[in-house]
């Protein structure tokens, strides 16, 4: 049996949905879309599955998450809802509601957050709101973990009865024209969902017409009612509906929910401060910086240190290495164990302590409702490229790290926004490549003071400009989202949602880029220690990786590194942007990496000064390092988005590092200027076109003009 | 013609119309945004847009393109 939980977001769904199947779900995504499905088994009900549907408003044509749920009810036809609704917010949660019961699916409604409607003094008449819906109301408390189960197992018993038809809740002249509807398709469907199609059909619902086979003559008739209705109310038939259905839930209100009069509450007063015109900025980035300062800089570094230092570079290091010599394995095998799997691994996992932090934090500040202020407070500036304030939050993060940035991206709901986040947020350097920024201006620009904040400076940059020009292309152009955001009440924050919302987010990462990690640290080591022969070798220089790094080597020629050395610094770093540094150090035959003044002349031999910048621009603009690349896949949903994330980054930088290495020789060290320049001019010429040119029908200017004509 | 966008905080107004069309009206629609709906304007973004307003009994942030499709009474 399948039963669906439906409900608007912030209502309390994860909670519920955690508290009816405690640890046995599967989390994945809904065929061919981003947008995560969860299923699990219900708590000593065996054969009864829960599946967690999107949170939504509405079951309209127009967002992703709408359509996944509606073609989901339609199509797959639960046994049973149970639609969470949130007490202390009735009349729009309700508006859901309304459109649910015409699925004619058996409903049952849980009337979540009793708890707090109780605290405030308001009264909801249960049985009365029950009879009006036509469906019988459960009291739930899914934070406190209360009525969940009477709610789930009177959706069971349910199921199994006979459904009621949805009542008739529109104006008379509308219900006539549902009823002749009604009757001119009713052969094409099933008498309970009936009333479903039939307001479908009256709202025009495109999704819904295309997908119903009728007649032409058929459909003709159908316009023509729908038609007249429209004259009558001298409104489109959509904006009909929505308007009755919340006419109709005002009106059932009316007796059944008696609000004590509103006063100022505690969430108003936070408000009043927290979004304050002239506070708000302060008190945002000083909660930001808390937030970074805790999880990046301070107790994140320290546990993460540990985990890299002494929990896989010590004791477990130690430990496999004295287990292996016991049992007696031969040489190749410890080195593929210890340096190639555990080494590998080991330095992504290292990242999970920090991570979970930093979601911890970042969970906090979302279950409380200060992240949909952020949004408000920055959406403004990053509007402009394309984004919407919600990416705020992931950018931030990845200058710490950016795998935890691009798991971050999962708060942003609008599919595009989150896949242009997904792709941009990397720009900004993490903690890795600012070991690669720093070692090249200790070697090549000693003293400079402004090339390390120039390139966080160059990644935002990179990001507003990427956004620009992506949002001109053709993947990302269409309709702005609507940025009509709900700005929840301030919350204290439960204990149970935060570690839930946290482990949900750090799961993922431990789990699937894991995999990829494992395999791809297990290819570079075999490649780094093996010769042609298949022998290990003590020189890196005889590997199969120096040969394959002597190969491609001609890729990175225009960039001004074209050995086969930089090549494979390059390849390494992908791995772990800080192996750049490492194998920099091997290559040129430093033993001992903390031996600064080796490594930098060792190094300083490799470069020149504009061929080492060119080195720094490429690693830091071109795909991130495998464990970001693990976490875009997975948040990309899908190889081809994967591809073109990757592809653009790669673009990207090679054509910064090409314009820089080929201009700089002939402005710094009087190469004569040629075919190169010449071409690197081009690019640039190119990219300020791609800036400066109008969007091609440009939506911004649509919307604006249809407001002016009507 | 009035619209939401010129409103400034502190204000209670009513909704006449919603201009435009397709998923922006629908979404506005959606959140409760209806004929005769009354609006209270809460306050503007720190950096001017967009602005929060309460709708019933709730908060809601919205743009002030968007806003310039509500026409008021």
């Amino acid at each position: 049996m399948k039963i669906a939980l439906v409900g608007n977001p912030n209502c309390g769904k994860t909670t519920m949905f955690n508290d009816l199947t405690g640890s046995s779900q599967y989390v994945g995504n809904w065929p061919g879309v981003t947008v995560e499905k969860k299923e699990g088994r219900l708590k000593g009900h065996k054969d009864v599955i829960i599946t967690d549907l999107p949170g939504i408003y509405s079951l309209s044509p127009y967002t992703l998450e709408e359509v996944v749920s509606r073609n989901y009810l339609i199509h797959e036809r639960p046994d049973a809802i149970i639609n969470l609704v949130d007490g202390t917010n009735l009349e729009r949660n309700l508006y859901l509601t309304t459109q649910v019961v015409e699925l004619g699916i058996p409903t049952v409604i849980a009337l979540n957050m009793i708890d707090v409607v109780k605290k405030s003094g308001d009264k909801i008449n249960v049985k009365k709101l029950a009879d009006e819906l036509g469906c019988p109301v459960i009291e739930t408390s899914a934070v406190k973990g209360t009525g969940s189960m009477a709610a789930a197992e009177k959706a069971i018993d349910l199921a199994a009865e006979t459904v009621n038809p949805a009542k008739q809740i529109f104006s008379k002249e509308v219900e006539v024209s549902i009823a002749s509807i009604s009757s001119l398709v009713k052969e094409h469907f099933e008498p309970e969902r009936l009333r479903w199609y039939a307001v479908k059909f009256f709202e025009r619902d495109e999704k819904v017409l295309a997908g119903a086979i009728l007649s032409e003559e058929l459909r003709a008739k159908l316009d023509t009612i729908v038609s007249q209705a429209e004259k009558n109310f001298e409104d489109d038939s959509e904006s009909i509906i929505t308007n009755e259905r919340y006419d109709y839930i005002a009106s059932i209100l009316e007796d059944t929910l008696h609000k004590k009069g509103r006063k100022l509450t505690a969430s108003d007063k936070i408000d009043r401060i927290v979004t304050n015109r002239f506070l708000s900025l302060p008190i945002f980035a000083g909660i930001i910086w808390l937030v970074y300062y805790i999880s990046v800089t301070t107790l994140g570094t320290i546990v993460t240190d540990w985990t890299n230092d002494t929990l896989f570079g010590g004791w477990i290091t130690e430990g496999a290495n004295h287990f292996l010599k016991v049992i007696g394995t031969a040489d190749w095998l410890n080195g593929l164990i210890v340096d190639g799997i555990i080494g590998g691994v080991g330095t992504v996992l290292g990242f999970v302590p920090q991570m979970l932090i930093l979601f911890f934090f970042l969970s906090i500040l979302e279950d409380s409702g200060y992240m949909a202020r952020v949004a408000f407070i920055m959406d403004r500036i990053f509007r402009r490229f394309g984004l919407s304030g919600k990416s705020f939050i992931p950018i931030l993060i990845s200058s710490g790290c950016g795998v935890p940035g691009i798991m971050a991206t999962r708060t942003i709901e609008n599919e595009k926004d989150r896949k242009m986040t997904i792709m941009l947020t990397t720009f900004i350097p993490c903690g890795a490549k600012l070991t690669i920024i720093t070692m090249i201006v200790t070697t090549f620009f000693p003293g400079s003071t402004w090339i390390a904040p120039a390139m966080y400076f160059l990644g935002l940059t990179m990001i507003a400009v990427s956004g620009i020009i992506l949002k001109k292309t053709r993947l990302f152009a269409g309709d702005p989202a609507p940025f009509v955001m709900e700005l929840p009440s301030y919350r204290l924050p439960s204990p149970k949602g935060v570690v839930i919302h946290m482990w949900e987010r750090g799961k993922h990462f431990i789990f699937k880029a894991g995999t990829i990690i494992f395999i791809a640290c297990g290819l570079i080591w075999f490649l780094s220690s093996f010769g042609w022969n298949m022998r290990m070798v003590d020189d890196i220089d005889q590997s199969i990786l120096a040969t394959l790094g002597q190969l491609i080597s001609w890729f990175f020629a225009p960039l001004g590194f074209g050995t086969w050395k930089g090549a494979v610094a390059t390849i390494s770093a992908l791995v772990a942007k800080e192996n750049a540094i490492g194998t920099l150090a091997v290559l040129s035959g430093v033993s001992d990496e903390s031996n600064t003044q080796a490594l930098i002349a060792g190094v300083g031999s490799m470069f020149t000064g504009v061929s080492a910048l060119s080195f720094m621009l490429f690693n830091l603009f071109n795909p991130p390092c495998f464990a970001a690349i693990g976490a875009t896949s997975r948040e990309m949903g899908g190889i081809k988005w994967t591809f073109i994330a990757l592809g653009y980054q790669t673009l990207l930088g090679y054509s910064i590092a090409f314009v820089t290495y080929q201009l700089g020789s002939v402005f710094f060290l009087g190469k004569s200027f040629g075919f190169g320049s010449i071409l690197a001019l081009i690019i640039v010429a190119f990219v300020l076109y791609m800036l400066l040119r109008p969007a091609p029908r440009s939506t911004d200017i649509k919307l604006r003009s249809t407001g002016a004509h009507a | 013609m009035k619209t939401l966008k010129e409103i400034q905080p502190g204000a209670t107004v009513s909704v006449a119309k919603i201009h435009g069309g397709g998923a922006l009206k629908r979404r506005i629609m959606d959140m409760g945004i209806t004929k005769g709906t009354e609006l209270f304007v809460r306050k503007i973004a720190p950096l001017g847009d967009p602005i929060e307003i309460q709708v019933r009994g709730y908060e809601l942030s919205i743009r002030k393109v968007e806003a310039e499709n509500i026409e008021l009474i």
